[in-house]
């Protein structure tokens, strides 16, 4: 079809931070695919204009609503996240790493969660909702200060159990249309199913604001959609199970760049 | 004695056939991918099986492929072969086996299986992403897989 490939094209984001949209495959996945891409390359001319300009990408409104909540104590210790991390350009490379093994906690957290950990814990503030406004705002600030910085989550060590969990379920045909990750983004991406031209589900532009429906929307969630577009039983935001796919998804990403808030249909 | 039992038994074969007894999707029998009997005795009707090809809550076929009989529907997918000239290169078992289980005459294959309803893993309520109930049925009944036969078998070059 006349849309089916990839664009040629380069993101810089404000003339200023050049973002890696494709790259050789990180190793663990190199048998399957040659080169790893980024959904911008799939998306329209004007889609992909809108994240070349913070000014444009409307991703970024909700970035501002998060750096002032950055900005505001709450909880029993009275505390706000500037109050102990500063300036929020002290997270620059935090995102790119996550989701990540917390070695006291003996889990692996995606950055909702240890977000979390510091409001419950140390802010005496109550936890956000899986995926809810303010927790993706404000993951968005968190890859914003990010982005340009090649996604480079860890695999092994502690964290491959959850690693081989996520890749399992990553290639598992689930529903009644027993359709898996791999048959849409590994086998065929760049073709269209019905309207939708597929990209390889990649998510180093998490947060996305999608133009579909005017809001931020997380990787779980996401996930959620895709599966249930399975005629399955989906999983749950925040779900171990949707923490280990995110892991193995974003390693799928190694060496692209992180590129939150992106902009997407 | 013995022909009147044999008559007996014709008798009651016609009777099923007229009563359009449904081949039940636990007891659809392959020969090498394609499917000989019809699912309901009923011929197909091949202008509702052209739409059941088209629509999106159908069969939704043109998410994957693509048919220029169809080019009143918008966007067909890319995922499959294109269905023109499909009658000439498969029978009407043949088409018969590739929608009720496209994974037994291609192993593996991504296309769903239209009349199945067991084997899934999670199996989900439609598209609510919730567990299935007890309302789970196959993708498309035993008459629209005749349906959509009997439309494919008009697709020659
Ligand atoms: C009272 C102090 C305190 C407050 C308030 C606080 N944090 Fe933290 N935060 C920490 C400490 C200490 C760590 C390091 C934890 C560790 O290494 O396991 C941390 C770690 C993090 C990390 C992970 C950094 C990494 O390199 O992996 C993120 C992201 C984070 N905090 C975000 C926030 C956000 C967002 C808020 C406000 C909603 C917040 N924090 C509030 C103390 C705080
Ligand atoms: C039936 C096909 C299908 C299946 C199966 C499927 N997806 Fe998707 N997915 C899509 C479509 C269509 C889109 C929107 C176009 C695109 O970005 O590829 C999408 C988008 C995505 C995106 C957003 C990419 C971006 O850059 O914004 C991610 C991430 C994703 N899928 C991950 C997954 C994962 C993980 C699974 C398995 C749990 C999965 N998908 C299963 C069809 C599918
Ligand atoms: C999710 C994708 C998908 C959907 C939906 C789908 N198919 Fe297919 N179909 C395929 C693929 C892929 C093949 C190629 C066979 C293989 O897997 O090697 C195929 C093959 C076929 C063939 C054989 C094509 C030929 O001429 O050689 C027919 C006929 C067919 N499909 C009909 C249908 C009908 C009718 C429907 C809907 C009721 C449908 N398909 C829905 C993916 C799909």
């Amino acid at each position: 079809g006349a849309f089916a490939e990839p664009v040629d094209d380069q993101l810089v984001v404000n003339e200023d931070i050049s973002i890696v949209t494709r790259t050789a495959a990180p190793a663990h996945v190199s048998d399957a695919l040659d080169e790893v891409m980024s959904g911008w390359l799939f998306r329209g001319t004007e889609t992909r204009a809108m994240q070349a300009d913070d000014f444009d990408n409307p991703g970024m409104i909700f970035v501002e609503q998060a750096l002032e909540v950055w900005e505001t104590a709450e909880g029993t210790e009275g505390k706000s996240c500037a109050a102990c991390h500063n300036d929020i350009d002290s997270m620059a490379g935090v995102k790119a790493t996550y989701p990540k093994w917390n070695e006291a906690a003996g889990e692996v957290r995606t950055l909702q969660m240890q977000v979390n950990d510091c409001r419950t814990n140390r802010m005496g503030a109550e936890a956000w909702k899986y995926d809810s406004g303010d927790a993706i705002n404000m993951e968005a600030a968190l890859a914003s200060v990010s982005r340009g910085m090649p996604v480079n989550v860890a695999i092994d060590g502690p964290a491959q159990s959850a690693w081989e969990l996520g890749k399992e379920l990553y290639y598992t045909r689930t529903g009644q249309l027993e359709l898996s990750c791999s048959n849409c983004h590994e086998d065929n991406y760049g073709m269209m199913i019905r309207a939708d031209h597929l990209s390889q589900g990649q998510i180093n532009g998490f947060p996305v604001y999608r133009l579909k429906n005017t809001k931020l929307n997380g990787v779980h969630s996401r996930f959620k959609g895709c599966v249930r577009d399975t005629r399955a039983e989906t999983y749950s935001p925040g779900s171990a199970e949707f923490v280990a796919l995110e892991l193995y998804v974003a390693s799928r990403g190694n060496g692209l760049s992180v590129e939150g808030p992106s902009v997407r249909n | 004695m013995r022909i009147s039992v044999i008559l007996a038994s014709l008798v009651g074969l016609a009777g099923s056939g007229a009563l359009a007894e449904e081949v039940a999707p636990t007891a659809v029998s392959f020969n090498e991918g394609a499917v000989e009997q019809s699912l309901t005795g009923v011929p197909g009707d091949p202008a509702n099986g052209r739409l059941i090809v088209g629509d999106k809550g159908q069969g939704n076929c043109v998410a994957c492929h693509q048919v220029s009989d169809l080019a009143d529907v918008p966007w067909h997918g890319e995922i499959g072969p294109m269905l023109d000239g499909t009658a000439d290169r498969w029978s009407e078992a043949e088409l018969r086996g590739i929608v009720v289980n496209a994974k037994i005459m291609f192993e593996d294959s991504m296309m769903p299986s239209f009349y199945k309803t067991e084997g899934f893993i999670r199996p989900g309520n439609a598209y609510t992403g919730k567990a299935a109930d007890e309302t789970f049925g196959p993708l498309l009944s035993a008459q629209q897989v005749e349906d959509v036969v009997a439309y494919l078998t008009t697709l020659k070059e």
